[in-house]
């Protein structure tokens, strides 16, 4: 396929672009059809180009904009305080070892635990507004952040760290020289994976407590039963994701450009 | 449920500077005070009435929990349920790995969409679910299996890859049908990227199918969980957090052990 792609000029990432995005379309225009033909029920899935006709609405009517913003606020502040929290914590247990070896694998523990289940918990504590939400998602994301800070610091090589010594650097530029400049990879794969389980939770919980942002517009239109406008806001929670998985990558490489 | 996989390793025999029972003794200290000012919170009166409990409350709660046979009723309907769904999700996540990992181009085309589509919050999905599969188990099965289908997807196309060309060469030139380069080769080789897709798969299913309970159910744990918000009956709900976290935190541990024992029982 590649050969035959290859000899035709087309690279095999257009090739490859172009098969999904044409499955994609293939599938929609299938799906239109069989709801057309009475083959699946429209009450139950709308037909997609009601879903494309509902997007005006949704944008302009149930002002995304607005919930869009307020998500993006939830999510800055508790991202804020997963990354201050996250590599402090995390800087601390490197540098206390004996408190290190004691709580690592509590905090593996609380990283594989399903933190989202204590909303009703967080409910009763901070009450129903964005706080409880905000606590939400830095519960989730804080423990990925803290262990892959401190397995980034104790990766360091042994090398490196003698060579600081060989300088003589204080402890603080062995700590910004050498350090953290090593422990940077890990850190960033602690921060993406915090603000994945952050971002999940923030709109997870808008969701179920009918609260906030674009959580709540995907509640609120399903209990009117409006089935385009459902679909057509969770793609565009879809496309928030992408964007955010996207944005956390760029902001990565700029941070990181030798990566 | 995150697997973050990234629990430094511990030092070898005799080469860290804490003994065993130095971090036990921390350990236990750590605990006893966690438990001391929860104890002296709940005491304090400075939270509103029962947000923090008393211990003793919780731990009556706990009991009493454990001992209501109508508890296990519900713990078997959510556990039968992420059951079915890491069962679906799984041998569908792991047949499509095994599609886009064995064809460069189809793997190039699809799995963007797996990609962008696996840290979308799934619950947003759950109206959809409804609709499709009623208010019953079917829909919070569903929720699992599409909670599970991409960790496990991603993982296998990603094992898929890192199979050694040459144990493929061989089941080729063998002449062995699909179905046995799949339980030949392909699957024996590609054990330990499984067992961890299964591994998040697991976490993200008991999310999904718990968080669906919790929305709109009149069984199983998220559903009791919410019913004890409802009624403010915290000391019960913290029990249930409490036997949650452990079943969900044991369950993880257990399918990493699986993993693990396999890894060193095939070395």
């Amino acid at each position: 396929m590649s050969a035959v792609s290859a000899r035709r000029g087309i690279s095999e990432g257009t090739l490859a672009f172009f098969l999904g995005f044409g499955a994609l379309v293939i599938f929609l225009l299938a799906v239109e059809g069989l709801i057309r033909a009475g083959l699946i029920n429209r009450h139950i899935v709308p037909m997609p180009s009601q879903v494309f006709g509902a997007f005006e609405r949704v944008v302009l009517e149930e002002d995304v904009a607005g919930r869009f913003r307020l998500t993006f606020i939830e999510a800055l502040a508790s991202g804020a305080m997963i990354a201050v929290v996250g590599i402090g914590s995390g800087m601390l247990l490197y540098r206390f070892e004996l408190w290190r070896r004691a709580t690592e694998t509590w905090i593996a523990a609380l990283a594989s635990a399903p933190t989202v289940l204590m909303y009703p918990l967080f409910l009763v504590i901070f009450g129903r507004n964005a706080w409880t939400i905000i606590m939400m998602g830095f519960a989730a994301g804080v423990p990925a952040v803290t262990l892959k800070t401190i397995e980034g610091l104790v990766g360091t090589r042994r090398v490196f760290i003698n060579v600081g010594r060989a300088f003589n650097l204080t402890p603080a530029q062995q700590f910004t020289k050498i350090l953290l400049p090593a422990a940077l990879p890990s850190i960033f794969v602690g921060l993406r994976l915090g603000l994945i389980f952050m971002l999940i939770n923030i709109v997870g919980v808008e969701f179920l407590i009918n609260f906030g942002g674009l959580g709540q517009l995907i509640n609120d239109l399903a209990e009117r039963y409006d089935l385009p406008g459902t679909y057509a806001t969770i793609f565009f929670v879809v496309l928030v994701s992408v964007c955010f998985f996207v944005l956390t990558e760029r902001v990565e490489r700029w941070l990181r450009p030798g990566a | 449920m995150a697997e973050t996989g990234s629990v430094t390793a511990p030092a070898p025999a005799g080469m860290s500077r804490f003994p065993a029972n130095r971090v036990l003794a921390l350990r236990i200290c750590i605990i006893v005070a966690i438990l001391a000012v929860w104890e002296a919170t709940a005491a304090s009166g400075l939270l509103y009435r029962d947000v923090v409990p008393s211990l003793g409350k919780i731990a009556d709660a706990l009991a009493a929990l454990l001992s209501t046979p109508s508890y296990y009723w519900h713990l078997g309907v959510t556990a039968g349920e992420i059951g079915i769904s890491l069962l679906i999700g799984g041998a569908a996540g792991l047949a499509v790995g095994i599609l886009f990992g064995s064809h460069r181009l189809l793997g190039r085309a699809f799995e963007p969409y797996l990609y962008y589509l696996g840290p979308t919050p799934k619950i947003i999905f759950f109206p959809i679910m409804i609709m499709w599969f009623g208010v019953g188990p079917g829909s919070k099965i569903a929720m699992g299996v599409i909670s599970c289908f991409f960790p496990v997807a991603l993982s296998a196309a990603a094992g898929m890859r890192e199979i050694d060309r040459v144990l493929i060469r061989v089941g080729r030139s063998f002449r062995a049908s699909t179905w046995q380069m799949v339980m030949k080769i392909y699957l024996p080789a590609m054990r330990q990227p499984i067992v961890n897709g299964l591994r998040l798969g697991l976490g993200v299913a008991i999310i999904g199918t718990l968080l669906a309970e919790t929305k709109l159910s009149n069984r199983g744990i998220g559903y009791l969980i919410i019913q004890a918000y409802s009624l403010f009956d915290m000391p019960k709900m913290y029990a249930m957090l409490i036997v949650l976290f452990v079943l969900s935190i044991g369950a993880n541990a257990l399918v990493g052990r699986i993993g693990r024992f396999d890894a060193a029982h095939r070395n």
